[in-house]
Order: structure tokens, then sequence, then C-alpha cells
């Protein structure tokens, strides 16, 4: 049973920042069945905050305990943490006690990973779901894409981001950027060893947010050609399946398949243990053109992680079981 | 009065890229020796792109990091074991697996805009009892103030010694003085600087002269400038002309001179010298290890090689973004068809 139109689970959003923020603006705008409880930050100055009391919803600069005091803290069913890793690690055990639904979008990743395209159904139950990272949302329905075609031994993935879409949470985060979505490769993705790469570009006007997935495949008997073509189908669907959901997602070149060179060490970049050597290189150039909400439309980065927590939250509000609430 | 300089040895990592990070660690064992006994105060030993740099986008190297590290921890005997890390890329997971096999001194390397990133970074290395270097990458694209508040972030991180580093050997011989100039005037007496010079203006030694003569105490230099692009600082002719220059050293000059020419030049697949393309490099101001990179695609897609570089100057592109070549030429492809059509 899917939540009456008028019936919205109230939701908390920990982290006045630039993610929380515009997180804020898709719940008012884009929501189907969430609504804003609280906005929770710690600097009392920030644009955040003073934007969610603008808008009328009770905010606090006390961080979780100055959520949990607040007397709208009771109606939340949902928070979203959009803090750093180490400060969700607090949140949750702070607010551990009271049941809540988490959702964490630092790389923290205490509960288990969630790619909407990919697994959103997997996890509907779990107390904390998290997001990965904003290169994992973007580039891991690929590897997924690959993976569901022929087995991919290694999965890399760079992801370029405009500097002035990183704030201080993402730059202070870069270890547990690459570390958590090295591992969603794998463990969403379906790659045997994942790898992960982000840059931060200054140039002005800034770049929008690109990212470029790299898989080692084996095409088993398959001709250069079927592979390709099969490949090619399996990621357009995947790129549709996103941008239903980010809008400003696609697919930038032609999905290009190569033979790996025979004098190509790959040997150096696969999972320990690991003897057969894959046939070829799979690589796929998107770009994520943000929806504008908050920050300007270069970052996507925002975009993709924002939007993919929202249906994340979006799916669990409409759950039969949360409905039953 | 000698001016006393710290000579570093770069040809186990910058070198990588000219060589596409294959080499045994027959051959890395080879060069840390000659380096070592020519009396060279540090040796660098990564993947090109650092720890763990490894991977599609950069070229898998022919090992692992952790077998070149402990190829060179078994011979060396003087000078500072030393590696690169590029936060993004390796991880201070990484630099602790570096340290236990012997690894004492690190450069954090970041754009020279994005020195924040390396906080974490340097401040780990530093609790590790490493000797720790910012290491500003494509100097040339921010101006004289804004690298120099970014070597002051570094130096409040942590770090010892901040560099110059001309990843697209792009900078000219003022804007290296100007530069050095702006590093000692915001950071503290007791923090070093460091030049990392490239070639590919033909510049590279005398940039670093021009560095030393403005305060800089460390210097990049390589055997045969075997480095990326048109090579780094070529280290047997920057000691010739450290000595006739009076800078105080501890190599030996014939020495370099015989492991560039019998150990180091002899392993290169493609010259490393001043040509078309890495001339361009410098010219459009291109991170240099972009070089076989785009030569590659150019051969895969009937893109010239200057062609693709220009591009990767006028898209602003910065270290690591290598994945934006092959998108470039795929660009270019897309234009002609449209154009032919």
């Amino acid at each position: 049973m899917a939540l009456s139109p008028t019936r919205k689970a109230k939701v908390a959003i920990i982290g006045s920042g630039n993610i929380g923020t515009d997180l804020m603006i898709k719940v008012m705008r884009t929501s189907q069945h969430l609504e804003m409880g609280a906005m929770v930050g710690i600097d009392p100055d920030s644009d955040g905050l003073a934007r969610a009391r603008k808008f009328g919803f009770a905010a606090t600069s006390d961080g979780v305990e100055g959520l949990i005091a607040l007397p709208e803290f009771d109606d939340i069913e949902i928070v979203f943490d959009a803090t750093s890793a180490k400060a969700h690690v607090v949140n949750a055990a702070a607010l551990e006690p009271y049941g809540k639904r988490l959702i964490d979008l630092t790389p923290a990743a205490i509960g288990p990973y969630v790619i909407p395209a990919v697994n959103i159904d997997e996890h509907i139950d779990a107390p904390n779901v998290n997001m990965v990272t904003c290169g994992g949302q973007a580039t891991i329905p690929i590897v997924a894409a690959v993976a569901r075609v022929v087995p991919v031994a290694y999965g890399e993935i760079v992801a370029s981001i405009s500097s002035r879409s990183a704030g201080p949470g993402t730059r202070a985060n870069i270890d547990e950027f690459t570390e958590t979505t090295s591992g969603a490769i794998v463990q969403v993705g379906g790659a045997k060893r994942g790898k992960a790469i982000i840059i931060l570009n200054p140039a002005e006007p800034p770049l929008i947010m690109r990212d470029t997935v790299y898989a080692l495949v084996d095409g088993g008997s398959r001709s250069l050609e079927e592979l390709t073509a099969e490949i090619t189908e399996s990621v357009e669907k995947m790129v549709g399946d996103v941008a239903a959901y980010v809008p400003g997602y696609r697919l930038k070149q032609k999905v290009q398949v190569q033979e790996i060179p025979s004098d190509q060490p790959v040997e150096t970049l696969l999972a320990e243990g690991e003897t057969t050597r894959p046939t070829h290189q799979v690589s796929v150039f998107l770009e994520v053109e943000g929806a504008a909400h908050y920050l300007p439309a270069y970052a996507g980065n925002l975009d993709i992680m924002t939007s993919a927590a929202l249906q994340m939250a979006d799916r669990i509000a409409s759950s039969p079981k949360e409905a039953a609430r | 009065m000698s001016t006393p300089i710290y000579v570093q040895e770069v040809s186990l990592r910058d070198g990588m890229h000219a060589v596409r990070h294959r080499i045994t660690p027959e051959d890395v064992k080879r060069i840390v020796i000659a380096a070592d006994e020519a009396g060279v105060d540090a040796i660098e030993v990564a993947h090109g792109d650092g720890l763990t740099g490894g991977s599609v986008n950069y070229g898998p190297g022919s090992n692992s990091d952790w077998e070149w590290i402990e190829a060179a921890a078994s011979v060396i005997k003087n000078a500072r074991l030393t590696t690169l890390l590029l936060p993004g890329v390796g991880t201070i997971e990484d630099l602790r697996r570096a340290y236990d096999l012997g690894v004492r001194s690190v450069r954090v390397a970041t754009h020279c805009t994005e020195a924040d990133v390396s906080a974490q970074h340097i401040a780990a290395a530093r609790e590790m009892g490493m000797d720790v270097s910012g290491f500003l990458m494509l100097n040339h694209m921010a101006p004289v103030e804004v690298v120099a508040q970014q070597a002051k972030l570094m130096e409040s991180y942590g770090a010892h010694c901040v560099y110059i580093t001309d990843s697209g050997g792009r900078l000219t011989m003022n804007d290296v003085r100007d530069r050095a100039r702006a590093y000692r005037d915001v950071l503290n007496d007791e923090t070093e600087i460091g030049i990392h010079a490239h070639e590919n203006l033909s510049l590279s030694v005398a940039n670093s002269v021009v560095a030393v003569e403005n305060g800089v105490y460390r210097v990049d230099a390589s055997l045969a400038g075997h480095g990326a692009g048109a090579g780094n600082c070529p280290i047997e002719a920057f000691i010739a002309v450290a000595n006739l220059s009076d800078f105080k050293h501890n190599c030996d000059l014939f020495k370099l001179q015989d492991a560039a020419d019998d150990i180091v030049r002899p392993l290169q697949d493609r010259p490393v010298r001043v040509d078309r393309e890495t001339l361009t490099m410098g010219y459009a101001g291109v991170y240099s290890s972009f070089l076989r990179h785009a030569e590659n695609a150019s051969a895969r897609y009937g893109v010239d090689t200057r062609d693709i570089l220009m591009e990767c100057g006028r898209r602003g592109l910065v270290g690591g973004q290598e994945d934006m070549i092959v998108d470039i030429c795929l660009t270019k492809l897309a234009e002609r068809e449209e154009a032919a059509s």
C-alpha cells in the first residue's frame, strides 16, 4: 500500500552545507512522499540553515543533539546525514535509540550501499543505508550494466568534479571517497576488483561533472562487434534508468570496446589470486549536468548524490511497511 | 659563499611515465645503487602517478609499487627513500604500507589550487615520523600569489618543504624566480622550498638554477632527464652547472653521467627529449604525463598528437584527467563526420 496523497513522511537533514541544502530543495520541489521536518547544522551562520528558517522549517545549529531536542523530532521518520564520514559515525550512534531510518550521504558506509538504478529494493528495510559517493552514484550503474553482460575482472572509475562544487566535507574525505567507491564497485557493481579516482578541477567557468568508467572484461567467444553491441545496449538502457531520476545524466561518447594489447600488464590490476586474463577493455564516457537546485548546473556531483538519496527515501516512505506506521 | 642544495633523484617515479610504468625490480635496483653511489640525497620510487597509481587510466605498472619499493629498499644505503602520494588516487593506507617497506619521506601532490585535500595525508605522514613535502602541481596554472597561499596551507598542515612543481614544463625563468620569492615571502624561515622542473621548453636546468639562486633548497633531477614529457631536469647537466655555480652538494658528476648513459637511457622505448610533441606540451601548458597517452590515442583514432595536446590545454585539464584524451579524440572525430556529411 502506498501512502495516501495527503500523508507524507517527515524528514530531517543533518548537514547544512552544499549537499544538505540541495537535498532540502529537492524534498520541497520534487519528492512525492516526503516533506521537510528539520534542518540541522553546526554553523549558526550557514546559508543552508538560513534558507531552512526562511522556508519556515525547524532548524538548529546544535548538531544531532539539537535535532533530538527539537519538539518536531518525534514526527521525523527519515534522517538524511550529509555531514562527513567521521560525523556520521557519531550521529548514527546518537540516533540509534530512536528507531529512525538513516540515509547516509557520507562515505562512512555503516549500512549497506545503495545505488538506486541497481539495487534500490535490496535494502529497503535496513535501518541505515549508505549512498556511496557522488562518483559512485554516477559510475557504478555502468559497471553493473557491463557486468550483467560479461564477467568484469576489474572496474575503475575516474570522477572529475569542479573545485567549486567540492565543499570542505568532500575535501576532508578524499580517502573515504576512494575507499568507499572502490568497495561499492565490487559489492554493487559486480566487478571482482574496483578502483576509484577523484580529480578536482578549478577551471573557470566551472566544468560539468565528468565520469569515465573502465571495465576489463572477459568477452568469451563473442566477436568484437557482438561484444560491443551487447555492452552498448546494456549501458544505454542503464543510462536511461539513471536519467529517470537524474535528468542531466548522459552518455557523452559511444561506448568504446577494444582488445587489450598483449603487452599491457593488466595482471597487476586484478584481484589477488585472479589468474584469468581479461580480453577486452570497455570505456564509457559520462557527463552529469546538475538540476541547479542549489549550486549551478556544473555541480552534477551534488545533484546525482541528492537525487539518489531522495529516490531511496521516497521508496522507503512509500513501502507498505512504512505506510503502516 | 657556496649555496647548499638537496638533490632528489626522480627517474624511478616521474621516469615511470617515460617507460609507461614498466620496469623490472632488477633495473630499479641497478638505478638505486648507481644514484646512491653517486651521492644523491634522496631517491623517489613509485608508479608515475604515485602510490597505487597503476590503473587503466594512467597505465598499469609492470609491477606493484610494493615490489619496486622493496627492490629499492634492499639496496639503498645512504640516500633517503622517498615516494609520492596523490590524494584522490592513493590513500593513507597505501602510505603506511610504503612506510613499512622502508620509505621515510613523501611528497603529497595536489593541483596547485587544491592544497586543502592534502591536509589528512600530510598530517598522517608527520604522525608516522616521515619527512613530508607538499607538491603543488601544474604550478603555472594559478597566479603567483595564489600558489604562495596554497604553499602556506601545506606548511600549516605540517609540510617540511613545499615545491614549485612545473608539471607542464611551462614556467620560464622569470616565472620561477617570482614563484620562489613569493613562496619565500610567505613561508616560515624553517620551511624549505623545492623545484620540480620539466624540460618541455628546454629550460629545466636553467629553471632549477634560477630557483636555487632565489632561495630554493631541494631540486628534483633525474638520470638522463628520465621523466614525463621531455623529461625532468637532467641530473648530470644540473650537477655540472651546480659545480660551476658553487652550489654545495654531494654528487659525483662522472658517476651520474655513467649511470645516465649506461643504465637509464637504454631503458627508454621512446626518446625522452624536446621534440614537436613534448615542446607542444610546454607551449600549451599540459601535464607532461599525458604524452604517451596522447600518442597512443593519436595512433588509435587518427587525430594529430599536437591537436590533442592543444585541446587539453584549452580545456584546462589538470593532472589525472588522462581519460579526457580519448574523449577529445572522439569529439574531434564526431566533428569531422559532421563536417563531412
